[in-house]
């Protein structure tokens, strides 16, 4: 029997095992929404821009590793979108999204609600397809869940035109895909890893520098054999935080430009990096030409784009990340059996590292007066005993996160890293919560970055998706302002936000209950208020507005080059500080 | 310096604009550009010529690679090819009554061919590798053209026992 476009993609998505498709309906995709409505299997949510539904697929995705799914009409619907699109394109997340078109007799007239969704898109997507003909639809919603989803995953769009979801055809499921220009290596080359491990043998201050990759792979389980196995100590980048413990004694957090100063200082001092589905992205280098001067590089990733890109590599091993250190462990395990020795060789190293940080370890001042971010972050994670997910948003609280957040598991932190998407928080810890209902899913942000999107609040109202979130309200666009201190003078050039609105009251409009700390000694009582509702709650942290994150490397530094504090004219207060100061009696709230 | 780079891709729309947005998005110009199916008519031959720095066109073939609907790319610089274009030249040939007869002498000595003629001008069809079409146009050019369309190149690589026999001194033969 034919079936209609709009049951060909239910069907689809159905095969693919999708259970829930992020969206706002529109004329051209109404068929479709009207075969979704009238079944039970992929639930509908439908959220309140379509910005938010791109990010809520990307935290689904990111939070399961399965595709994450969106659903937009044409013309607007789908610009809305690209900002998912090519967030979803720099960070790597599986993510199908479809986008409805005008109907093929109109394509090119100028039609209502009619874009180039194929063209605007070409550049931030792995792949996109226009489907002119609804017999191509079964096939082409089966290669865009295959290439979302496998080699290094992005996100595919599929545009389908209003005619093709009304046309019928004869409906069977491809049960495979057959492309042949797309043929991921898995398999890394045998001679290469090899000559990886002779290095690691040989290696007496080696480093494991771990990316979002090894999340996406799954490979934690081979990363913390490797690391014990050899004793080589392992720091994250942004995207790879989770990906081993972070409470591990080989751990040394996030590396880069607001990352921890011993794994900075070992990157610099290095003689081997081992490179994990990381990418060499400029946040995490620094100044390449002084980048850890004397290490060799091993490289894995399944990307060859990404090999000798910023970073030359010595031995480029392209190939899943999670196979190859399979490989790698079996040869490492029978070229050395004693760990013992292993221990011997690199324990100065070790203790070179155990060194750094006990000499500049991440520090703040908590003073009974104002609170401080750090504080709230690291009461919040003791609270939680590291066991949630966390979704952030981007800026100094993101950076801060980074720094206190201590996961034991991978897909436990989940946040914008390539493009930097204010915004992306809040609507990525509603995916994510809706693929996990039962976990605490906590959105760490900011009032800057809160507010480009939160009309989702009525999304996790109306679903009741009871996420936390944990906002660390300074008044300002707090990592422009601490740049504008830094190298601008302190002149707050549109960085100021105001004390707009009153986010209780916001929260409270939308039935979302809201607490808030404006001293030190309410945070613990706020976190505890929040942690016990049953729902979406709102916890607004007044923090104090003129914290800077550190430690940093400035913009065109080198790792050993990193700044600890404010510098000293800082210290003693900007004149933009003061004047709040003596202007308003108090900080800005 | 200057690539060569031969792309094998599926023959559907919208593939020549993901192939062309990698240069593009790094700033890179397409010197010239030519688009055929091939033998399989499912499939096209793209032939690009760009200059760049080497580490960027090594970045862009990788990324050409990474494409869903190429299969194949190379780079015909790094072996031994053969290379051609064609070019339509339209001349003048009325403003000095030599000009008629000074046009056919140029045209048999690149062996280019005169394929289309009015009492006024001469149309006429090169093919070769860019030296030669370069240097006919330059010896036209006095004549006063007209008009002038190129194809921009095509390329292939040479036989491959070719390559082998020259890095391999010692004699094949026993």
């Amino acid at each position: 029997m034919k079936k209609t476009g709009a049951e060909i993609f239910v069907e689809s998505l159905k095969q693919e095992g999708v259970d829930v498709v992020f969206g706002i309906p529109g004329g051209v995709v109404l068929k479709i929404f009207d075969v979704l409505h009238q079944q039970k299997d992929v639930e509908v949510i439908l959220t309140r821009h379509e910005q938010g539904a791109a990010h809520m697929a990307e935290g689904y995705a990111k939070a399961t590793g399965k595709a994450g799914v969106c659903l937009v009409t044409s013309g607007p619907g789908m610009t809305n979108i690209v900002t998912g699109l090519a967030d979803a394109f720099m960070d790597s997340v599986p993510l199908v999204a479809f986008t409805g078109q005008v109907s093929t007799n109109l394509i090119g007239n100028d039609a209502f609600q009619e874009a180039d969704n194929v063209g605007i898109s070409r550049p931030c997507t792995k792949h996109n397809v226009l489907v002119k003909d609804v017999n191509d639809l079964a096939r082409t919603i089966k290669e865009a869940f295959y290439i979302a989803t496998t080699g290094r995953p992005g996100p595919v769009l599929v545009d389908i035109p209003k005619d093709v979801s009304t046309d019928k055809a004869d409906f069977k499921y491809p049960d495979k895909v057959n492309l042949r220009g797309y043929n991921p290596t898995y398999e890394g080359n045998k001679h290469q890893i090899k000559q990886a491990a002779e290095e690691i043998i040989k290696a007496r201050k080696p480093v494991i520098y771990v990316g979002g990759g090894a999340v996406f792979s799954d490979a934690s389980d081979e990363i913390l054999e490797l690391a014990e196995l050899t004793q080589i100590p392992v720091t994250m980048t942004l995207m790879g935080l989770g990906s081993f413990p972070g409470t591990h004694p080989l751990s040394m957090g996030m590396l880069g430009m607001h990352g921890s100063y011993w794994s900075n200082m070992a990157m610099h001092h290095a003689d081997l990096l081992i490179a994990v589905g990381a990418r060499f992205d400029d946040r995490v280098t620094g100044k390449l030409s002084d980048f850890s001067p004397a290490a060799r590089v091993v490289h894995i990733d399944i990307d060859p784009t990404s090999i000798t890109k910023n970073v030359h590599a010595h031995i480029p091993i392209v190939g899943d990340v999670r196979t190859v250190l399979k490989q790698l462990n079996v040869i490492l395990r029978s070229l050395d059996g004693n760990v013992n020795e292993r221990k011997q060789q690199v324990r100065p190293w070790l203790n070179q590292i155990e060194e750094w940080k006990r000499d500049h370890p991440f520090k703040y001042e908590q003073d009974d007066k104002a609170i401080k971010p750090q504080y709230v972050l690291e009461k919040l994670f003791e609270m939680t005993k590291n066991e949630g997910i966390v979704a952030t948003d981007v800026g100094q609280h993101q950076m801060w996160a980074a720094q206190y957040f201590k996961g034991k598991k991978p897909r436990t932190f989940i946040t914008s890293g390539g493009l930097g998407t204010m915004g992306f928080g809040f609507p990525a810890a509603l995916g994510a919560q809706r693929a996990y209902p039962d976990k605490l899913v906590m959105c760490i942000t900011s009032e800057g970055s809160f507010q480009m999107n939160l009309q989702e609040l009525a999304t996790a109202a109306i679903y009741k998706l009871p996420v936390k979130i944990i906002m660390l309200n300074n008044g300002f666009h707090g990592m422009v302002r601490q740049w504008q201190d830094l190298f601008y003078e302190g002149r707050y050039a549109s960085s100021d936000l105001g004390k707009i609105p009153d986010f209780i009251k916001l929260a409270d409009a939308y039935g979302i209950p809201g607490w808030r700390a404006d001293k030190p000694a309410d945070v613990e009582s706020v976190i505890k208020e929040g942690l016990k509702y049953k729902g979406p709650a709102l916890l607004d942290f007044q923090i104090y507005p003129f914290e800077n994150c550190y430690p940093m490397i400035p913009a065109g530094g080198a790792h050993h080059e990193m700044v600890l504090e404010d510098p000293p004219e800082l210290k003693s207060g900007t004149a933009k500080k003061k004047n709040v100061e003596e202007e308003e009696g108090e900080l800005p709230a | 310096m200057e690539h060569i780079i031969s792309v094998l891709v599926e023959n559907k729309f919208g593939v020549l604009a993901r192939v062309a947005g990698l240069f593009s998005a790094r700033g890179y110009n397409i010197e010239s550009l030519s688009v055929a199916p091939t033998l399989d008519p499912t499939t096209s031959m793209i032939t690009i010529v760009t200059v760049g720095d080497d580490r960027i066109v090594e970045q862009i073939i990788k990324q050409l690679n990474k494409v869903v609907e190429v299969m194949k790319v190379t780079d015909l610089t790094e072996a031994d090819h053969l290379d051609r274009e064609t070019a339509l030249i339209k001349i003048n040939t009325n403003t000095k009554p030599e000009h008629r007869d000074e046009a056919v002498r140029i045209c048999d000595i690149f062996r280019a061919k005169i394929v289309d003629s009015s009492p006024t001008t001469y149309t006429l069809e090169i093919t070769g590798d860019t030296d030669k079409v370069e240097a006919l146009i330059n010896l036209l050019e006095p004549l006063g053209i007209k008009d002038l369309i190129r194809t921009g190149r095509i390329a292939i690589a040479r036989e491959a026992a070719k390559a082998v026999s020259r890095h391999n001194s010692q004699p094949a033969k026993a």
